[in-house]
């Protein structure tokens, strides 16, 4: 017994769970709806995604070589953060949108809090949010799927907001066959995704579904229980990528679960106020940002009941 | 067979790696040269020895006691010669005083042990002496003495006991072994505690992952329509007390009570068994079973062992190391303690060795917390490991407190789930420690 025995404190088994893993299957749940983008608005939506991925790893990386921190480009959650830059973008948009997107999002948005885990907002909507107030025009050039030229085509919550005849049909709306951000289209394949990050336990159902749901019960009440103007609040606008993929950021939202619905419906509510009482025909960001801001709070008052204390008694 | 199972919320299912003991039946380890008993084997005052070095001893006899109501004598596992009297390591980690003795092999058995009669013929008070004299304690790992865990105070009325056959610990079996192999032992050890706390209903846990001890309890208390199987949800920490109570009956313990506040005393399996031979046999708790299990050791097994037995010779009859040895710990994985040395005693709280090698020890790296649940979700008191953790390594107790720390019971689970590696109950641990000292010392100051 010469040799020194590890003792270290219990537990003595770890899961095989790491943050990379927990990361890598959210870039998996993302595949499907980039791969819809590259379909349908070609080679430029991948370039714009290789674009704000490079940026935003490259900039984790520079920052933490400056800073002397250890480098933590590995665990995948920059990687994240430039692939949802990317989808909350124009498909045919300057090669320096993305660029400028994804340093600020990994800049500002997360580095200068402490990196991951310390975001106080969602990194890719901070990004988002400074690309949409500095250069608008840019922003906002949304093009129809499949189209060689240029030509600025309307979303559909644009059109519903103008209340126009000439809106895309609601199959087109699902499938992602519509102009609108790069990756934010496909609706069914962000609900694949979605459902695969539920059955790989990585988010909880309750912020998408409290969110969702909330979006529709207004949509359906304010639009005099109207389901098709309903389904295109759905799945026509930023909502199934923010709901199941940006509002269910770990850092920025509650770990409660009481928590996590009370955000949902507060995302709900912003959304479908900023949709319907404000000059801009999509809500998501925003919405998420304001709660990002309220988790704190949320969650000082959304505590879980601890075992013991008000339960079943004798 | 029940396929869900009763359970509590929360817990998680690590892998349960009991395939490499839970086919052995019992073997009796030999009688080594040498035991080490030390005197402090519970949780209460520590004993003082009653023999002397140079004096000669018989299996059963006592040589350590005390007057505090709150300990547990300790008795002569191997007939010899006391060697020494001093402080040694106990698989604690602490260094405590223990009795040395060179065992001669004739296994003399001392003149107090005699059966003490048919249980029938017992009153509650002497099944309740013959507990404590025959020196019992929790044989689950805690080591809390039997006679005081059932001897409530008078507002406490008790009418519920709850035998642990959980064993949701992964690798160890040796719960799993003595409830197929010694039913009747189980039956009695039962009976025997209903009688001293006068309750009428008795429910033995059984996790469903072991069908076939289930099978067999049921049978053995088939004559008794005061004792029940209750087949629980395999899932750790499913042995937990307040778990295991919420699961059986759906009382929740309350925050900083005991069992016995809902009415409920719990067993472990080996404590009931121990308690039947007590009776029985007259034979104080002089030895137990332990699984020797995990990936440095070259046979694993469960092994009926004295008290005192050192780990190395419990290992060497287990054929000795497989590959170069990481860690050893006493207990199971999730809350076993690590050892410095394989020169420590098999106390009566030692349930399992498990041996890790190398590749198994080494301890992960943290990272950043990702806020990612995981731990809440986990937890069976429903605390938020996180808030506490963070708090407690800022310093910040008094927030750490206001997250109910102190309802930790320390089953190990947000460390377990961390995608971070985040050794989150350490900080935990560290956090409860402050917490109760500052309270002390307040109390001190108004006191």
């Amino acid at each position: 017994m010469e040799n020194r025995l590890i003792a270290t404190s219990s537990p003595h088994i770890r899961s095989h769970d790491t943050t990379t893993t927990v990361m890598l299957d959210v870039v998996i749940a993302l595949v499907p709806a980039l791969i819809a983008s590259i379909y349908f608005f070609g080679i430029t939506a991948a370039v714009t995604v290789a674009l704000s991925i490079g940026s935003a790893v490259g900039t984790e990386a520079l920052i933490q070589k400056i800073t002397k921190q250890r480098v933590t480009i590995n665990d995948l959650s920059a990687v994240i953060t430039g692939l949802l830059v990317g989808f909350n973008l124009p498909p045919a948009t300057p090669w320096w949108i993305p660029v400028i997107g994804s340093i600020v999002a990994i800049a500002i948005g997360k580095q200068v809090f402490g990196g991951i885990g310390n975001n106080f907002i969602n990194p890719a909507l901070a990004g988002r949010a400074f690309l949409v107030a500095s250069w608008p025009v840019q922003m906002t050039a949304w093009v129809n799927p499949g189209s060689v030229d240029t030509v600025t085509a309307a979303t559909p919550l644009a059109l519903l907001k103008a209340s126009s005849e000439t809106i895309q049909p609601l199959t087109d709306v699902i499938l992602g066959r519509i102009p609108g951000s790069l990756g934010e289209t496909s609706a069914i394949l962000l609900l694949i995704g979605g459902a695969y990050l539920l059955y790989r336990k990585v988010i909880s159902w309750r912020i998408p579904v409290a969110y969702i749901g909330t979006v529709a019960l207004i949509a359906y009440v304010t639009s005099s229980f109207n389901l098709t103007h309903t389904a295109y609040h759905i799945f026509g606008g930023g909502l199934m990528l923010g709901a199941i993929f940006m509002a269910t950021d770990y850092s920025s939202s509650p770990v409660t679960n009481k928590g996590k619905i009370l955000f949902g419906i507060g995302a709900g509510l912003l959304t479908m106020i900023i949709r319907l009482y404000s000059s801009s025909a999509e809500g998501v960001t925003y919405s998420i940002l304001f709660m990002n801001v309220a988790t704190p709070l949320i969650e000082k008052y959304t505590a879980p009941r601890v075992f013991g204390t008000g339960g079943v008694r004798k | 067979m029940n396929k869900v199972g009763l359970t509590f919320k929360g817990g998680i299912h690590p892998p349960h790696h009991k395939e490499h003991t839970e086919n052995k039946a019992i073997e009796v380890a030999p009688i080594p040269k040498e035991v080490v008993i030390p005197l402090t084997q519970h949780i209460g005052a520590p004993c003082d020895p009653v023999v002397k070095v140079g004096d000669y001893v018989k299996v059963g006899q006592l040589i350590g006691e005390t007057k505090a109501f709150v300990s547990s004598p300790i008795h002569a596992s191997v007939s010899g010669t006391v060697k020494k009297i001093e402080k040694r390591p106990s698989p604690s980690g602490a260094r405590v005083n223990s009795i040395i003795i060179v065992a001669d092999g004739e296994q003399a058995i001392h003149e107090s042990v005699v059966p003490k009669g048919k249980l029938e013929d017992l009153s509650a008070d002497e099944v309740k002496t013959i507990i404590k004299n025959s020196g019992i304690t929790g044989m689950g790992g805690a080591g809390f003495p039997t006679h005081v865990k059932i001897s409530p105070p008078q507002d406490k009325k008790i009418d519920l006991l709850v035998i642990n056959g959980a064993e949701c610990e992964p690798f160890l079996t040796s719960d799993h072994r003595v409830m197929l192999e010694m039913p009747d032992k189980i039956i009695t050890g039962t009976r025997a505690i209903m009688k001293a706390l006068n309750v009428d209903k008795a429910i033995i846990g059984i996790e469903n992952n072991k069908p076939d001890a289930i099978k067999v309890i049921k049978d053995a208390v088939k004559a008794f329509s005061d004792i029940n199987v209750a087949e629980l949800h395999t899932k750790y920490p499913q042995g937990g007390e307040k778990s295991l109570i919420y699961a059986v009956s759906k009382k929740e313990v309350p925050s900083g009570g005991l069992p016995m506040d809902v009415g409920v005393v719990v067993q472990n399996i080996g404590t009931v068994v121990a308690i039947s031979n007590a009776i029985e046999t007259g034979m104080p708790l002089v030895e137990r079973v332990v699984t020797v299990t995990g990936s440095a050791v070259k046979e694993p097994k469960n092994l009926l062992v004295k008290i005192g037995t050192s780990f190395k010779d419990v290992i060497d009859f287990c054929g000795g190391y497989s590959e170069e040895l990481g860690k050893l710990i006493n207990g199971g994985p999730m809350m076993g303690i690590a050892q410095y040395t394989d020169l420590v005693p098999i106390i009566k709280g030692t349930s399992g060795i498990l041996v890790l090698n190398k590749m198994d020890s080494i301890p992960p790296e943290p990272t950043n917390c990702i806020r990612c649940a995981k731990c809440i979700h986990g937890c069976p008191s429903y605390l938020q490991p996180l808030m506490i953790s963070k708090n407690a390594l800022m310093g910040r107790f008094d927030e750490a407190a206001g997250y109910n720390a102190l309802d930790c019971i320390e089953c190990g689970i947000c460390s377990f789930v961390c995608p971070a590696k985040i050794p989150l109950v350490d900080s935990i641990r560290m956090a409860k420690k402050e917490i109760i000292e500052k309270r002390k010392k307040s109390e001190g100051v108004k006191g």
